[in-house]
C-alpha cells in the first residue's frame, strides 16, 4: 500500500488492493488444514476466525470495488483512502481472532481511527465532517468506557487472557467488580453495534459518510464486534448469568422496537438503513441469546445474508450518487423502476431481503433467528421479532412504491451507464443475495462447521 | 418433475413476458396465454398418469432434498383437492390474461411478468406437503401482488397495497412460528426433526400446544380466507386492484387460506380442530351475515362484490369447520364456484367501467336497454352468487348447510338467513345498473367477441358444476375422506357423513 506515496494512481491502487483482499482470502484455505491455531496469546485461528476472515475480506473487496467510480466522481486525490479501508480491514480482522483484551483493543482502536478518516473523507461536505467528529467523541467516549471495565476485570482476576479469565470465572457467580467490568464493555461493544441506548450516532454517521463507508460501517464494523461477542460471551460461560441474559434482552426488545419506530419517521434512503440496521443488531441479538450451537449459526448466518443484501442496498445507493451530492433522498428514488429498471431491481431486492421476503437471503436469515428463538422457547422476542418486522416492512415498502411510481417531471436525470466495477460488484451480489435465499444448504453447511470450535471450550 | 415443472413453465413464462414486452405488448400476453397453455397440458397429464386416487394416496409426488441441515426437502405432491384448485387456478389465470387485454396498457410486460408468478406461488402453495416450502410458496405470492395493485390499481392503490401486504405479510409470519414450534415439538419427540407434512401428521402434543400452533396456522389462514375481525384488507385490495388482480385476489388468494385450512389445520391438529371449532363456525356465520349487510351498504359496485367475498368465504369456513365429509365437500365446491362467479363479476365490473368510467350505483341506470349482452350475464352470475338451483354456488351452499344442521340448528338458520341477504343485495345489482331510469351514456359497445368468449366459457363451468358436480365430488372425495379419517373415530358426525348415496342426492337439486 505504501506504492500510494511513490506514485498516484487511482486504477493502480485499487487494484493492489483487491490483490491484498483477494490473497489474504485465498491464504484461508491454505491455513484451514491447520486449525485451530494459537498466535503468541492474542489471537486464535480456529475455523470459526476463518469464517468471519473470510466474509470480512470478501466485504471489504467489495466495499472497494464500489468505491473506485465513486471517488473517481467525486474527488481528485483518493488514493489513501484504499490504505485506510484496509487498516480498517485489518483492525475487523483482529477482532474476530481475538483471545485477549490487549488484542481486542487493539484492533478496536485500529478499526475506528481508520473509520474516522474513512467517515470525514469528504473534505467539503459538511454532512461528512460532522459526523466524522460525532463519531470520534463518541467512539473515544466509548473506548474509555471499554478500557475502564477491562481495567477493573482485570483488577479482580489477573489476567487479560480470555481462557484463563474463563477457567478463573467458570463455577462462581460473578463478583461485583467483574460485573461492573463487564457492563462497561458492553458499553463499549455497545457503541460499536449501535443497539439501543447507545446508537445515536448511528443516522448521522450513516447520512454524513460517503455511501461506500456507511457500507463498511454496516457490515466489517458491525459483524467484527458481534463475532468477538459472541466468541466472549460463549468462552466466558456467561450465558449461563441471568443478569447479563436480561440486560441482552432488554437491549435486544428496545433496538428491535426503537429502530423499526424510529425509521418510520424518515424520509432519507440512509437514515432509515441506519435505524433499521439498529432493529437488525435486535434480530441478531435475539438469536445470540438463544445460544447454544443453532444461536450462534443463526448469527453467523443472518450476518452473512445481512452483508450481502447492505453492500448491495448501499451499492445502489453509492452507484446513483451525483457528483455533487448523495442519492439518499427518497425523491431521487422516484421512478427509478422505469428509469433504471435493474438498479431498481437490485435495490428492491436487497430491501425485500432486509424485510425477509422469500427467494432472498434474508429470509433463510429470519427464519433460522426464528427457529433459533423458539428452540429455546423465547416465545416473548419471538412476538415482538414478529410485530416490529411487521414494523419495518412499512419502510422498505414506502422506498419501493416511491421506485415504481412515475418519475418526477422537472429533473431530467442524464442516465449515465454503470461502470464496469460497479456492475460486477451489483451482479455478483444480487446473485448472491438470490442464490442464498433458495439454496442455502452449502453455506448453513459452513456456518456450521465454523461455530462448531465456538462450543470445544 | 412434472410438477415442479408446473411452477418452473410459469416462473419462465412471466420472465418471458417481460422481455418479450422490448418487441411488442401483445407477444407479452401470447407467451403468458402460452405458459399457461403449457402448465394446462401438465396438468392433464399428471391427472391421467394415474387414474383414480385412493385415500392418502398421491396422483404424483416428487420429494428432493432441499436444506437436509433442517429436515427440509422440496416435497411436491397432487391429490384430487389439489387438481381441482390448480385447474381452476389455470382457469382463472386464463380469463386474467383475457380481461387485461384492453384494460392493462402500461407497462404490460412487467404485468404479466407479476400475474404468472403470483400463478405459479398459488399453484406451490397448493402442492407444497413440505411447512417450509409451503410458507416459501405462501410469501412468494405476495410480492408479485403487491406490485398488481399498487402499480395497475385505481385511485387509492398504494394504500390498499401497503395494507394488504402488511396484514398478510405479519400474519404468516406468525404462521411461520407456529410452522417452526410444531418442528420442535416434533423434532423433541421424536428425535426426528423435519418439516415434512406426511411425517408432521399425527404428532402428539399437549391440548395447549396444539391448540396455540394452530391458532398460528388459524390466523394466517383466517386473514387471507378472509373471516371476521381480519377481513379489513379485503375491501381495499379487491376494489383497488386491476381486474385481473380482482378476479386472482378473489378467485384463488382466497382460496389458499381455505386449502390451508383443510389441507393443515385439521389434519395437523384434530383435537385442537374440534375444540376450537364451535368458535370457527361462529365467525363464519358472523361473517356471512356482516359481509352481506355490507355489501348491500356499498354504492361502489367493486366493493359490492368484494363484500358478498367475506360473505361467501364464511360459509367455506362454516363447512371446513363442521368437520365431517359432507359440509367439507360442499365448502370445496363452494370454493370453486365462488371462483368462477365473482371472478366473472370482477370481469364484468372492471368492462363496465372501462365502457363509463365510473364504479359508482348511483350513476348507473337502464344499462340493459343498452348493453343487453352484458346485462344478461350479469344477472347470470348475480343469480349465482345468491344460490339459485342449477347454479354451482347453491350445491356448495346447500352442502355445507347440510352438514352443519346436525351439529348446530341455530348457526344453520342464521347462515341461511344470509342466503336471504345474498338475494336482495344481487338483485339489487341488477335493479340499481340495469334496470331504472336510462341515464345519457356516451355510445357504449357491447361485449366484444373476446369478452363473449371468456364469459361462455364461464358460464358454462358455473352451470356445468351446478347440474353435474358428481365427477367434482369424485376428484375430491378421497382427499376429504382422508381428512376426515385423521380427524378419529370418535367424530360424532361420521352418522350424516357416512353414507355417499345423500351426496348424489345434494348434487341433483
Amino acid at each position: 500500500m505504501l506504492v500510494v506515496a511513490a506514485r498516484r494512481n487511482h486504477a493502480l491502487t485499487l487494484t493492489l488492493t483487491l490483490l491484498a483482499d483477494a490473497g489474504a482470502f485465498a491464504s484461508l484455505f491454505f491455513v484451514s488444514s491447520d486449525v485451530p491455531r494459537q498466535v503468541a496469546a492474542l489471537l486464535i485461528m480456529d475455523s470459526y476466525s476463518l469464517f468471519y476472515l473470510g466474509l470480512i475480506l470478501a466485504a471489504s473487496f467489495v466495499v472497494a470495488l464500489l468505491s473506485y467510480s465513486y471517488l473517481g466522481r467525486h474527488r481528485e486525490q483518493c488514493e489513501e483512502f484504499y490504505l485506510v479501508l484496509l487498516l480498517a480491514t485489518l483492525g475487523s480482522a483482529v477482532l474476530v481472532a481475538s483471545t485477549h483484551f490487549v488484542s481486542f483493543f487493539l484492533g478496536l482502536e485500529i478499526l475506528s481511527v481508520s473509520l474516522y478518516v474513512l467517515i470525514a473523507y469528504q473534505r467539503s461536505s459538511e454532512l461528512s465532517i460532522e459526523a466524522g467528529i460525532k463519531y470520534l467523541i463518541l467512539a473515544a467516549a466509548s473506548s474509555a468506557f471499554l478500557l475502564f471495565g477491562m481495567a477493573l476485570m482485570y483488577a479482580d482476576l489477573g489476567t487479560m487472557d480470555v481462557s484463563r479469565m474463563s477457567s478463573l470465572m467458570s463455577g462462581k457467580a460473578l463478583s461485583t467488580l467483574v460485573l461492573s467490568g463487564l457492563a462497561m464493555i458492553i458499553v463499549g461493544v455497545g457503541f460499536k453495534l449501535a443497539v439501543v441506548p447507545f446508537h445515536m450516532w448511528t443516522p448521522d454517521v450513516y447520512e454524513g459518510a460517503p455511501a461506500p463507508v456507511t457500507a463498511f460501517i454496516a457490515t466489517v464494523s458491525k459483524g467484527g464486534m458481534f463475532a468477538l461477542l459472541m466468541r466472549y460471551f460463549y468462552r466466558l460461560g456467561l450465558d449461563a448469568s441471568s443478569s447479563l441474559f436480561i440486560l441482552f434482552t432488554v437491549i435486544a426488545v428496545v433496538s428491535m422496537i426503537a429502530g423499526n419506530l424510529l425509521a418510520l419517521l424518515q424520509t432519507n434512503v440512509k437514515r432509515i438503513l441506519a435505524y433499521s440496521s439498529i432493529a437488525h443488531l435486535g434480530y441478531l441479538l435475539v438469536a445470540f441469546l438463544a445460544g447454544g450451537s443453532i444461536g450462534s449459526a443463526a448469527v453467523t448466518y443472518y450476518l452473512v445474508a445481512y452483508f450481502v443484501t447492505m453492500l448491495g442496498a448501499l451499492g445502489v445507493i453509492t452507484v446513483l450518487s451525483f457528483k455533487d451530492r448523495e442519492a439518499a433522498e427518497m425523491i431521487d428514488y422516484q421512478g427509478l423502476f422505469w428509469q433504471r429498471p435493474w438498479l431498481a431491481v437490485v435495490f428492491a431486492t436487497s430491501l425485500l431481503s432486509l424485510a425477509g421476503i422469500p427467494l432472498t437471503a434474508g429470509f433463510i436469515g429470519k427464519f433460522y433467528i426464528i427457529a433459533a428463538a423458539v428452540g429455546s422457547t423465547l416465545w416473548w422476542l419471538v412476538f415482538i421479532l414478529v410485530v416490529s418486522s411487521g414494523i419495518g416492512l412499512f419502510y422498505y415498502l414506502r422506498i419501493i412504491v416511491a421506485m415504481y411510481k412515475a418519475p418526477p417531471r422537472a429533473t431530467q436525470v442524464t442516465v449515465s451507464s454503470l461502470s464496469f466495477t460497479d456492475t460486477i460488484a451489483l451482479t455478483a451480489l444480487t446473485m448472491l443475495l438470490v442464490w442464498l435465499g433458495i439454496y442455502p444448504a452449502t453455506l448453513i453447511e459452513t456456518v456450521q462447521w465454523s461455530v462448531a470450535s465456538l462450543s470445544k471450550y | 418433475m412434472i410438477l415442479a415443472w408446473m411452477i418452473i413453465v410459469l416462473l419462465l413464462g412471466g420472465a418471458g413476458a417481460w422481455a418479450a414486452n422490448r418487441f411488442s405488448a401483445l407477444w407479452s400476453r401470447y407467451i403468458s396465454l402460452l405458459a399457461l397453455a403449457i402448465d394446462l397440458v401438465l396438468v392433464s397429464v399428471a391427472a391421467s398418469r394415474h387414474g383414480q386416487t385412493r385415500i392418502g394416496q398421491w396422483l404424483v409426488e416428487l420429494n428432493l432434498n432441499w436444506i437436509p441441515q433442517f429436515g427440509i426437502s422440496f416435497h411436491l405432491g397432487l391429490d384430487g383437492l389439489s387438481l381441482l384448485l390448480i385447474l381452476l387456478t389455470l382457469f382463472l389465470g386464463f380469463i386474467s390474461v383475457l380481461c387485461s387485454w384492453n384494460e392493462v396498457q402500461k407497462r404490460v410486460g412487467f404485468f404479466h411478468f407479476n400475474l404468472l408468478w403470483i400463478l405459479s406461488g398459488i399453484i406451490g402453495v397448493f402442492l407444497a406437503l413440505d411447512l417450509f416450502l409451503f410458507y416459501f410458496f405462501w410469501e412468494l405470492m405476495l410480492v408479485p401482488m403487491y406490485f398488481l395493485i399498487g402499480i395497475w390499481g385505481h385511485e387509492n392503490r398504494v394504500y390498499a397495497a401497503i395494507k394488504f401486504f402488511l396484514f398478510t405479510q405479519v400474519s404468516g409470519l406468525l404462521m411461520l412460528v407456529a410452522i417452526i414450534g410444531l418442528y420442535f415439538v416434533h423434532g423433541r419427540t421424536t428425535g426426528i426433526y423435519t418439516f415434512d407434512y406426511l411425517q408432521l401428521l399425527g404428532t402428539s402434543m399437549s391440548p395447549a400446544v396444539a391448540m396455540w400452533l394452530m391458532l398460528g396456522f388459524f390466523i394466517a389462514f383466517a386473514v387471507k380466507l378472509p373471516a371476521i375481525p381480519l377481513h379489513s384488507w379485503l375491501p381495499d385490495a379487491h376494489t383497488e386492484a386491476p381486474t385481473a388482480g380482482s378476479v386472482i385476489l378473489a378467485g384463488l388468494l382466497l382460496k389458499t387460506g381455505a386449502y390451508g385450512l383443510l389441507r393443515f389445520v385439521v389434519p395437523l391438529f384434530p383435537e385442537a380442530a374440534k375444540a376450537f371449532a364451535p368458535a370457527a363456525m361462529t365467525i363464519a356465520v358472523i361473517g356471512i351475515l356482516y359481509g352481506a349487510v355490507l355489501a348491500f351498504a356499498q354504492t361502489d359496485l367493486k366493493r359490492l362484490v368484494a363484500y358478498t367475498s367475506v360473505s361467501h368465504m364464511g360459509f367455506v369456513l362454516l363447512g371446513v369447520f363442521a368437520l365431517n365429509e359432507i359440509a367439507m365437500q360442499g365448502a370445496l365446491i363452494q370454493i370453486l364456484a365462488h371462483g368462477i362467479s365473482t371472478g366473472a363479476l370482477f370481469v364484468l365490473v372492471g368492462a363496465l367501467d372501462e365502457r363509463i368510467h365510473t364504479r359508482n350505483l348511483d350513476n348507473m341506470g337502464g344499462l340493459w336497454a343498452v348493453v343487453p349482452r352484458m346485462g344478461a350475464v350479469t344477472m347470470l352470475f348475480c343469480l349465482a352468487s345468491l344460490g339459485l338451483p342449477g347454479l354451482g354456488n347453491f350445491v356448495g351452499e346447500f352442502l355445507v348447510l347440510f352438514g352443519v344442521y346436525p351439529i348446530n340448528i341455530p348457526l344453520t338458520v342464521l347462515a341461511t338467513v344470509g342466503i336471504v341477504f345474498a338475494t336482495v343485495y344481487s338483485l339489487w345489482i341488477i335493479q340499481r345498473a340495469f334496470h331504472g331510469p336510462q341515464r345519457e351514456y356516451p355510445r357504449l359497445h357491447d361485449l366484444s367477441p373476446r369478452e363473449v368468449g371468456t364469459m361462455a366459457l364461464m358460464s358454462a363451468t358455473i352451470i356445468g358444476l351446478g347440474l353435474a358436480p358428481q365427477p367434482v365430488l369424485n376428484t375430491m372425495r378421497p382427499s376429504v375422506e382422508s381428512i376426515i379419517q385423521g380427524l378419529g373415530v370418535g367424530n360424532s358426525n361420521s352418522a350424516v357423513a357416512g353414507s355417499p348415496s345423500s351426496l348424489d342426492q345434494g348434487g341433483a337439486p
